[in-house]
Parts: structure tokens; sequence; C-alpha cells
């Protein structure tokens, strides 16, 4: 029994409680509680139906929670509800939770944590460790989202861009601890795109898995970062190109476009580049173009002057940074990548120091501060 | 065991011998130094001795309770402010001349010239749990 196939069986079986009776936040810890059991017993010994037997469990856990439970008279309600031993049905209430766990009234933080939670079935141990948090800090931070939503009916219908927004930030996320939160993020946008027909979440789908196949090479042996430009390209994963390929190309053909498909869009152009030289970056401003009028994100028409520094030449790429906010993350990085394009090695040297200082994590102060020295060598010399 | 902070910082130690600043180094020894930095972190962790270890950005701000109804005062970054902490390393070990051994080896990572920074480290023992049994 892999745990990943244990995991999958977890919002179902929160759907089976659930419709038995059981509110979600009680239900959802009962089925918690089920899991914790299940990763620490199944490994000797796996039942033969693994889901019959979380349901089992988990039902047991909740009746001995409400026993447990001062309120006398819901006891005696729910036992009296309990159903015949017929316990898996066939409904699915997987999206249901989707949308319910990235509730518009939740914290960008809370709803990550309660989709790894609900949908994602990872401990709370495993998604405390991923996001470098004490366990009892995000119990906190999960009971809390889970009683915001308390009054949310579950069968209502709900938006599939919050949805999207919070696997895009769970995807964003990387890897620490046990847990591979781009990968875990891959799967459930996986699971969404099957169960809905909606162009923007298979775009996101789209981006993450060409963004995923790019990673073997974003990074050197020594954790230092690689640039797109220096990258090697053979170690991107062409299988995971070529079905982010398809399912983008899939997608645009409905003539629906969103943010999700946009982006995705630019990742395929800069993945069918057999080299860096090769890279279509007139097309890529015709995208991020899109992108800008989508959005009207700072940061897409940040990205947008440095398409434009490549495709019309630097000088065009700081007219188009000249409009921008310099305070702007990432504002100094680009604008030194630039003057050093436009042949001012002393003011991209300068700027490179000055965005390394505000570099928002530590390989990518690593890599600029590598870019001044680089600079400062070949000055000296 | 008995838990010590290393602390690291931009500005306010005393100056380190080989005192370069990094953007003028090499590429090549910037890369050296980083590796060091890791090396060391993974090593510790290796002899059950590593707890944890954040580095912190220089742009920060000072902030204080400004009254009842109001919202707080913020001020800075200050370019002239004495002190600026750059990170730590919190470590659990036997006794001090430990902590002491460490942070010696922590402020030999290499520098300018692939030479030792030989940086003034900060050690400061974190204060104790009380002993349960008290006499």
């Amino acid at each position: 029994m892999n745990e990943s196939l244990l995991r999958e069986l977890v919002p179902a079986v929160i759907g089976v409680l659930v419709r038995r009776g059981a509110d979600f936040a009680a239900a959802e810890d009962a089925v918690q509680d089920a899991l914790v059991e299940a990763v620490r017993g199944w490994p000797d010994d796996a039942p033969r139906d693994p889901k019959g037997w979380l349901v089992t469990v988990a039902w047991r856990k909740f009746l001995d929670a409400v026993r447990a439970d001062t309120s006398r008279r819901r006891r005696e309600e729910l036992v009296e509800a309990e159903p015949l031993p017929n316990p898996v049905e066939a409904v699915d209430d997987t999206l249901q939770l989707y949308f319910l766990c990235a509730h518009p009234s939740l914290t960008p933080a809370s709803a990550v944590a309660l989709t790894l939670r609900a949908v994602g079935g990872l401990t709370t141990r495993q998604i405390a460790q991923a996001y470098l948090v004490p366990e009892a800090t995000m119990a906190q931070r999960i009971s809390r989202a889970k009683r915001t939503v308390s009054g949310v009916r579950f069968d209502q219908p709900g938006d599939v861009a919050t949805v999207l927004r919070v696997l895009y930030l769970v995807f964003n996320e990387g890897y620490s601890g046990d847990v591979d939160l781009s990968a875990e993020a891959i799967r459930l946008t996986r699971q969404l795109a099957a169960k809905t027909n909606h162009e923007e979440v298979a775009g996101l789908l789209a981006l993450m898995l060409l963004h995923h196949a790019r990673r073997p090479a974003r990074t050197g042996p020594d954790g230092r970062l690689v640039p797109l430009a220096e990258q090697d390209r053979s170690l991107w994963n062409s299988q995971l190109i070529s079905e982010g390929v398809e399912i983008l190309q899939t997608a645009l053909a409905r003539d629906r476009l969103g943010e999700f498909q946009a982006q995705a869009a630019i990742a395929a152009l800069h993945a069918d580049a057999q080299t860096a030289e090769e890279t279509d970056w007139v097309q890529i401003v015709e995208w991020y173009d899109e992108l800008v009028r989508l959005t009207d994100s700072p940061v897409a028409r940040l990205n947008r002057a440095v398409a434009v520094g490549e495709a019309d030449g630097p000088r065009a790429g700081l007219a188009a940074l000249a409009k921008l906010d310099p305070t702007l993350p990432r504002h100094a990085a680009v604008a030194a990548y630039l003057h050093e394009r436009d042949g001012d090695p002393v003011t991209a040297a300068r700027l490179y120091v000055q965005a390394a200082r505000s570099a928002p994590n530590l390989p990518e102060r690593d890599h600029l501060t590598r870019q001044a020295a680089r600079l400062n060598a070949q000055l000296r010399s | 065991m008995a838990k010590y902070l290393l602390l690291k910082h931009y500005r306010g130690a005393p100056a380190p011998v080989n005192d370069v600043p990094m953007d003028q180094w090499t590429p090549e020894e910037v890369s050296a130094h980083v590796q060091y930095m890791r090396d060391f972190a993974a090593r510790l962790e290796g002899t059950g001795e590593f707890v944890d270890g954040q580095a912190l950005s220089p742009e920060g701000t000072f902030v204080r309770y400004d009254g009842e109804g109001r919202p707080p005062v913020t001020d800075g970054p200050f370019a002239e402010t004495k002190d600026l902490i750059a990170g730590w390393m919190v470590i659990d070990v036997e006794t001090y001349e430990r902590a002491v051994e460490l942070a010696g080896e922590l402020s030999a990572a290499p520098g300018a010239g692939g030479k030792p920074i030989h940086e003034w480290l900060e050690v400061r023992p974190f204060y104790a749990e009380q002993p349960t049994a008290t006499e």
C-alpha cells in the first residue's frame, strides 16, 4: 500500500462521513485520525479494502468524538442515524471539498493548509514540516480554518478561480521536508482537471507541468540557481513538456483565454527552444501583452520588460521598465540585466548589489551577488 | 546539552581580518563560500548538534506602539544602524568549549582570495530550562 494511493482516498472518505450526517470539521478530524492510524499500521498489515477500512475506522473515530462530547442529545440522534453497513457510496464529493477548502472567506495560508489536509490527505505533521512551522501551529491554523468554513453548506458550488490560486500557491512552495509540494500540487490539479471541464484548470496544469519539467536544470549540483538561458536543456523532462503542451493546446483551442493559459503559453515557448538563442521572444512578448491585459499585474509587466529587451533590444526593455514602479520586487535585478546587455557594466554591477540586498530568498541573493562579482572582476581586469 | 546561538552580523561586529565586500570577490569565491556554509550545516546535522539556521534580509524596519487607536509607527531602514544581524545558527552541544570551537570553524569560511574571512561571530548561550530536581 503506497502512501499516495492512501491519500487519494481521503476526500472521498470525508464525503462519506459528511453524507452520513457528520459536519465537515468533525468528519475531517475523524478521517485525519484514521489516516494517522493507517500510516502507522498499514505498512505491516494493509487491509484488502483500503477505502472500506478508512470509512469504518473514521466513522468509529467520529462516534468516539461525539460520545466524548458533552451534548447527550446530539449523541443519541447520531447513534440512531447510524447507517446500515453498506458504507461506500459511489458519489464523489472531492470537487466540493476543493471548493470548501479554498473558500473565499479563508486566508491564502489557511486555504493552502486545509486543502493539503482534507483534499491532499497529508498529515498535519507533514504540512507543518513542509512550511517550516511547528506542528501545533499548523494544527491551530487548520482548526481555525475549519471554524471559518463551518457555516458553509457542503453542496454549494464554488469558484474554480479561488481553487486554482490555492493550488498555484502550493506549487510555488517547492519542496522541503519529506513532501514535494510541487508534485503534490500537480497531483491535486490533475485530479481537479479530471473532474472539471475548465480551460483554466487545464491551463494551470499545463503551466505546472512545463515548469516542473525544467526543475532538474534549475539548480546546480551545489544548490545554486541556474538562470533559464544557462540551463542544460537536455536535463529538461521532455515527457512532461509534451504532456503540458498537449494539454495547453486543447485548452487554447476552446478560445477562452485566461491568465494560466497565457502563462503556460509563455512556458511552452521557452520549452520549445532547443537553445536559449532560438527562443521566440517576439511571440513571448505577445503573450505577455495578453497576460497584462488579463491580469493588469505589475509582475507580468516586469517580465514583459525582460522579454521586450530580448525581442527589441535592451534599450526598448529599459524603456518598458522605466514605466514601472521601481519598488517592485526584482525591479533592480531586471534593470541590472538590461543595463549589462546595453553595455553598461558599471551601472549593472551597482544594481546587482542593490538587487541582492532586497532578494526574496537565499539562492537568488547568492546568484545576484555572483553576478555583481562577475562584473566587478571584469571591470578590474 | 546546551543550546547556543551563533550570530552573524552584516554590521556591528568588529571588522574581520579578510574584510572585502562579497561583490568584490570572484564568482567562484562566492560559490565556495556558499558551499562551505551548506557543508557546515550538513555536518552539524550529521553530528546531532544542529538545531536551526536562518538568514535575514538586510532590509528591515523599526516599529513601535503609538498609543490606543493609532497605527504603529514605523521607521527605517536606517543606513547608519550600528548593529545589523545577518543570520544565525542554533546549535545544541555538550559544552561551551564545543560551541566556541564550532563558531571558530564557521568563521573560517572562505572569502576573497579563497582565504578565511576570520569574521567575528557572536556566541550567546540560551537560558536553560529550570531543572526538575533543584537540590
